[in-house]
């Protein structure tokens, strides 16, 4: 009978075990595949084709030059490899500029004829048409219809996935707006963080401490929007009016939010690491003529590295994942960001704003599952490197 | 004498640990203290350098004097107090640091920069802790690479450093073997040409063995102070006679 029990307990839990892991893997996998399918989606909206004057010999075109070119920032042929000739654009919507009524037919049916005709007539002319309105025979020449590169997705400096005829998926100001806000956020928790820490252990009362601790865990517990409202109230104001800023909305309202987000698990892990190094220690340090506050430098917090570092970790990856409270104070601004007092789009920030409008299976869509795979990678680095460091320290305690 | 107790009492909170203990102790001696588990020896050997002052809710009276000035005198700068009075502990604790740093804290601790001559202490109290040998070739590996005999010679060697006059020892060899106890024992009456030796222990045999006075505690009070062959031979009270006679305990 007992042994019975057993073997049940024991199957439970490594199903329990083998579920869950599966369960993670399978996420795992799913954002990969999803994200990969990103390079798989066409430059040019799926069903589009960019067609050019027969006499054109420019063949492809990168996204940034396409969205330049629609844009109207570049205007002639030479500045991207063709012969010196202005360009014109066309879009769907112009062909009532350039056609009659009655040219185009009453139902439309003449629509194609007359933009292949159009095409042909105009030599620096580059149409955003749908593939199957242009007759086969059509007198025009195709851009290259090829798919999204790995560097204009790693090496872009755009992110603009709306923009038509060629959305463009660069995620570097993205990334450095994840990195960049992470980065001051742990810059500003950090010294406060291990300050109050060590206040915590070494140096409050009892009391003190049995009023702190609990303050300090509730702190945790609060949502991230109320902490996002906290900084769009407060902080983001006080910045405006302490920096004299355009908008308060910035890179650094984004960091201290999280630096204060990120405080109270730092705090508790790191407290709880140094209330733990053996009072054995501290006496024989006291012993040898130690002040309180040398033990504290050269043992106690010595000895507790490994705990103060997964606490740093576990606010890191509070902060790079983040989303709410960045959203609401950041401003959003996908630009590279070249100060803290700017405002910039995080990672996280930008899935959460743009998940509900791409269109599922789109390449926006797959571009933001590409951002998760991203995310996804930076805290394992993080978390790998920490397990790194701290495994270096050759005098681990027992 | 090297150092008086005057009158002690202690209290943890309202428990009377230590009762009215007056004792002298004469430089370059070793005295053991004995007694039954909770009796207050090691109560009465953190006194000397004020390790009971961590414990909060505690009250002292009375006065312990070492080189005849006040312990618990309050100009007294309690660090500087401790670097006179080394200790070591029950159960070997080295610091999780390289086997040369913990010999050196002590020393760098105390403000001490000259690499030159700590490395000339470290090499001289390793020495002197006969674990010199053992270690010189892995100074900078992990302290707690060694083993605990080891260690704890490490941790007689730390307290050495910083050249006490005073060394309390806590049941300095409880947690060792024969061999290892018997080299720190060995060690004791080395250091005994040094300094003064206070040592806790519940070991009869290495009592009579290292010691030139032995006190006998009960229940926080001092029942017998003499010389070790006295106290093993003509114990003059009952309850020392038993004790040492293992009739309780
Ligand atoms: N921090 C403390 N708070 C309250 N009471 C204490 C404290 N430390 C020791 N005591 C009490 O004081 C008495 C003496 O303790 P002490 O540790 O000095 O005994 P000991 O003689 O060293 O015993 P052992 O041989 O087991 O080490 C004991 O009754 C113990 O319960
Ligand atoms: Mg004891």
């Amino acid at each position: 009978m007992k042994k019975f029990f057993e073997a049940i307990v024991r199957g439970v839990l490594t199903c329990s075990g083998f579920v869950t892991s599966l369960v993670i893997l399978l996420i795992i996998g799913f954002l990969f595949t999803e994200g990969a399918g990103l390079f798989n989606e066409p430059m040019v909206e799926e069903g589009y084709v960019l067609a050019l004057n027969k006499e054109n010999d420019v063949s492809s075109l990168t996204a940034e030059q396409i969205k330049a070119v629609f844009d109207e920032d570049i205007v002639n042929w030479k500045e991207i490899g063709g012969r010196d000739m202005p360009i014109t654009t066309f879009r769907l919507e112009d062909v009532e500029r350039y056609f009659t009524v009655e040219e185009l037919g009453s139902e439309y049916e003449h629509v194609g004829m007359c933009i292949a005709s159009l095409i042909a007539r105009s030599p620096g002319m580059i149409a955003f048409v749908p593939q199957s309105m242009l007759p086969a025979d059509a007198e025009v020449r195709y851009i290259d219809d090829s798919t999204i590169s790995l560097s204009e997705v790693f090496a872009g400096t755009e992110w603009f996935p709306t923009a038509t005829p060629a959305p463009l998926f660069g995620i570097v100001p993205l990334l450095a707006g994840t990195l960049w806000v992470s980065l001051f956020a742990i810059l500003f928790a950090l010294p406060f963080g291990l300050s109050v820490a060590v206040y915590m252990s070494e140096v409050a009362s009892e009391r003190m401490r049995s009023v702190l601790k609990p303050v300090i865990e509730l702190l945790n517990g609060i949502p991230s929007v109320v902490y996002g409202f906290f900084g769009l109230i407060v902080i983001v104001p006080l910045l405006q009016q302490g920096f004299n800023l355009p908008v308060g909305e910035s890179g650094l309202a984004g960091s201290i939010v999280l630096a204060i987000m990120a405080l109270p698990t730092m705090i508790t892990v790191a407290e709880d690491a140094m209330r733990s190094c053996p009072r054995s220690l501290r006496e024989a340090s006291l012993a040898l003529g130690a002040t309180r506050w040398q033990t504290i430098c050269k043992v106690v917090i010595p000895s507790s590295m490994s705990g103060i570092t997964s606490g740093i970790v576990l606010g890191i990856g509070r902060a790079v994942g983040e989303t709410m409270a960045v959203l609401m104070v950041t401003g959003n601004a996908a630009i590279i960001p070249t100060s803290i007092v700017e405002p910039l789009r995080t990672i996280p920030a930008t899935i959460a704003a743009e998940l509900g409008e791409a269109p599922a299976g789109g390449a926006h869509y797959q571009a933001l599952f590409l951002l998760g795979v991203i995310l996804f990678f930076i805290t394992l680095v993080i978390n790998m490197s920490v397990e790194y460091i701290s495994s270096r320290n050759k005098y681990k305690l027992r | 004498m090297k150092i008086e107790v005057k009158d002690i009492d202690f209290y943890y909170g309202s428990f009377h640990a230590l009762k009215n203990i007056s004792m002298g102790i004469e430089q370059n001696k070793v005295v053991a203290f004995i007694g039954p588990s909770g009796c207050g020896k090691s109560t009465f050997l953190r006194l000397f350098n004020r390790m009971n002052d961590l414990i909060p809710d505690t009250r002292l009276t009375g006065q312990i004097l070492i080189d005849g000035k006040d312990v618990y005198a309050p100009k007294v700068e309690v660090d500087v107090l401790r670097k006179e009075i080394g200790m070591v502990f029950q159960r070997p604790n080295p610091f999780p640091m390289s086997i040369f740093e913990n010999v050196a804290y002590g020393l760098r601790v105390n403000g001490v920069k000259d690499k030159v001559f700590i490395a000339q202490r470290v090499e001289e109290t390793l020495r002197g802790a006969a674990l010199w040998d053992e270690v010189k070739d892995k100074l900078k590996a992990s302290a707690y690479a060694l083993s605990g005999g080891q260690q704890q010679r490490l941790c007689i060697a730390r307290a050495m450093a910083v050249s006490p006059s005073v060394l309390l020892m806590d049941e300095p060899a409880s947690a060792l073997d024969p061999i290892s106890t018997a080299k720190v024992e060995e060690l004791i009456r080395e250091l005994r040409k040094e300094l003064t030796i206070i040592i806790v222990t519940h070991n009869m045999q290495q009592a009579a063995r290292v010691s030139d006075k032995t006190a006998f505690f009960y229940m926080g009070e001092m029942v017998e102070y003499d010389d070790t062959k006295v106290i093993f031979t003509h114990p003059r009270k009952t309850e020392t006679q038993n004790y040492i006679t293992g009739r309780f305990g």
